[in-house]
């Protein structure tokens, strides 16, 4: 599903990134826990989360996420914003609850985002180069 | 802050990039930075995307850790073809018991740290998770020195797609 896509299917307000909604994310993964983000997404997966931290938009850097959606119209600061812009991250702003969004995209056809096994195992890879 | 000591290479060595960042305890504007700057190197310098991608985790983990638990540290990355040698040593309190902080689940942050998705006892086994080698020494009161390497893997072990 293209990022364009999923801001009409959020009604979401594209707070960064606007000339890049024509990326394709290959799945979604919902959480408030960024350490669950580094062990479970994939590159180009979009993260539905409450937590407007910094930290937020370095996780999705080092995980070379599509796009990160913060719900439930929660203050986005303009540090925020800023740092995203710098690191080219596509950042979205629904009004939606996480588990509205999380019903609405995956009706929409946007699948959890696959497996990866990033340990010494052989298996897997990358999802999407 | 970051020493960059580019190409040196030895008469009898493979070439090497050496990065090293200081971080500072409880700076959470900054956390990141470090981690960033070494993903961005290996991917500069043409690393297998899977090898950028566990070796990018394994720094950010950390840093993070350096950042919630330490007074100060400093993250080292060692870039050769073979591999990236990701070093974190700090000054902070140590771990009493690495085998318990080894599991998952098990963490000692502080509830701020936790309303910002950290701190949930997954840092550590992660980075042993992403990396090939991985050695954490420790002691109370001093500090604690973390090791992991990561193969730069492009010899046929991704199970599809070679040198992608």
């Amino acid at each position: 599903m293209k990022l364009d896509a999923v801001v009409r299917c959020l009604e979401a307000r594209v707070l960064s990134g606007a000339q890049q909604l024509d990326r394709e994310a290959v799945g979604a993964y919902a959480a408030d826990l960024l350490s669950d983000v580094l062990n479970r997404t994939v590159p180009h997966a979009v993260l539905l989360t409450g937590l407007t931290n910094p930290q937020v938009i370095r996780t999705a850097e080092i995980m070379d996420l599509a796009a990160v959606v913060i719900v439930r119209n929660k203050r986005v600061s303009p540090e925020l914003i800023a740092l995203a812009q710098d690191r080219g991250l596509v950042l979205l702003a629904t009004h939606r609850s996480l588990y509205e969004s999380c019903g609405l995209l995956y009706m929409a056809g946007l699948p959890p985002v696959p497996s990866e096994t990033l340990d010494g195992g052989l298996h897997g890879g990358d999802a999407e180069a | 802050m970051e020493t960059r000591k580019p190409d040196q290479t030895a008469p009898d060595g493979p070439a090497r990039l050496e990065l090293e960042f200081a971080v500072e305890g409880r700076d959470f504007a900054a956390a990141g930075n470090a981690a960033s700057r070494i993903k961005r190197a290996l991917e500069h310098v043409g690393f297998a995307a899977r090898a950028v991608r566990r070796a990018s985790i394994t720094a950010y983990e950390a840093e993070m850790n350096i950042v919630i638990h330490a007074r100060r540290g400093v993250i080292r990355a060692c870039i050769t073809p073979e591999a990236v040698t990701i070093t974190a040593d700090d000054e902070g309190p140590g771990i009493p018991d690495i085998e318990l902080a080894m599991q998952e689940g098990y963490s000692t942050a502080p509830e701020d740290i936790r309303e910002m998705g950290f701190g949930a006892g997954m840092g550590l086994p992660n980075m042993r998770k992403c990396s090939d080698r991985f050695s954490i020494e420790s002691r109370v009161g001093q500090g604690t020195a973390v090791r992991a390497v990561i193969r730069n893997e492009r010899r046929g072990t991704e199970g599809r797609g070679l040198d992608r």
